[in-house]
């Protein structure tokens, strides 16, 4: 893919590295002379010095080529117009920004983003989650933390236990996945019998977690 | 007229410069600006509310009472600023009437079609000049 990176400052760095390992072509624009250097020395990627809210300067980095534009800058005003320059004026397919600002999250949805990231959300929901849910071994949010996928080992003194996966009566807005049982991976029934250090693979909607939580440990923890 | 309420965004010269005009036709008007010191620009008649506060932020303009406004004007010196205020105010809080300042014109075309009024003042300045040098040499501008 074509990827257009714009702002982000020395965070791109990182990014860029694992992006151009995984083969795509990065076109990166960034305002401070001395970040530019530094990313131009380290990674093969195309580095332009520059505003990437002009249009001119969009168009003359082959903006008409992008499949994807990335707003990373530190000002929520410059990110729309960035993506909306590309997707309204330039056809670019898929436009991210990141907001400094939750609040601004929906507002850009409304407004035409396709992706919109708050690392402020993101961070807050990641500690959240940590606090009272430390037994969950993985945890990842899919699409943009409207469903999260998780990892749970039973212990012995679990309420689900012994229980059946009908019987232990989960909450009907989650779905066990899988059981991992030593070696073996069972796409689980209602049948299914559940046992001491199974690992369940759980979707569910992130509100309903503690809820999953509580039914397999029968409390918060 | 009607009297309207307007809230202009930026209290810069062109701000407070439109403030003064409005004021005069007898509208309800609030400035907003995210720096106090700026709201000394604003002519001494003036008789609408000043909030300090940065209208990027949503929770500002809904402090403004955006959902009841006839008119936003943002003047802010930053394009892109203006750019994304005007949309919110027109296409989320559906201010009948949204006219921004921008500097470049080439991005005007990001909110074609949403029935916000562009006042492009570099634009407005090269047709001033052309006219004055059509008038002096005695031919009309293009």
């Amino acid at each position: 893919m074509n990827i257009f990176v714009v702002g982000g400052g020395i965070r791109t760095h990182f990014l860029a590295k694992s992006m151009i390992s995984k083969g795509h072509e990065l076109t990166l624009i960034e305002e401070e002379p001395e970040v530019c250097d530094r990313l131009a020395r380290n990674h093969q990627a195309l580095v332009i010095q520059g505003d990437g809210t002009r249009p001119y300067l969009l168009q003359d980095a082959g903006i008409t080529r992008c499949d994807l534009i990335l707003a990373l800058t530190s000002k929520d005003p410059d990110n729309l117009v960035i993506c909306q320059l590309a997707s309204k004026v330039y056809g670019v397919p898929k436009s991210m920004a990141l907001v400094n600002d939750p609040a601004n999250r929906i507002i850009f949805q409304k407004l035409g983003v396709q992706m919109v990231v708050s690392t402020v959300e993101i961070i807050t929901d990641l500690i959240e989650q940590r606090l009272f849910l430390d037994d969950i071994s993985n945890l990842s949010p899919i699409e943009e933390g409207k469903v999260s996928l998780m990892e749970i080992e039973l212990k012995v003194d679990d309420l689900v236990v012994g229980k059946t996966i009908q019987a232990a009566s989960f909450p009907a807005q989650s779905n066990i996945g899988c059981v991992l049982r030593g070696q073996e991976a069972i796409i689980p029934g209602g049948a299914t019998r559940l046992e001491a250090g199974d690992r369940l693979i759980i979707i569910c909607l992130p509100k309903y977690q503690s809820e999953v939580l509580k039914t397999i440990r029968g409390r918060l923890t | 007229m009607k009297d309207k309420y307007i809230i202009i965004v930026g209290c810069g010269r062109l701000g407070a410069h439109v403030a003064k005009m409005f004021t005069r036709s007898r509208n309800s008007l609030v400035m907003i600006d995210k720096d106090a010191t700026a709201f000394s620009r604003l002519s001494e008649e003036y008789s609408g509310f000043t909030i300090e506060a940065d209208a990027v932020e949503q929770d500002t303009l809904l402090r403004a009472k955006i959902d009841q406004a006839d008119v936003l004007v943002a003047t802010t010196d930053d394009d892109n600023t203006n750019i994304m205020i005007a949309q919110v105010a027109r296409e989320i809080h559906h201010v009948p009437e949204v006219m921004l300042r921008i500097y470049d014109p080439s991005r005007a075309k990001i909110y074609e079609g949403t029935g916000i009024t562009t006042i492009c003042t570099t634009l407005l300045a090269a047709e001033a000049f052309s006219q004055a040098l059509g008038s002096q040499e005695g031919v009309t501008a293009p």
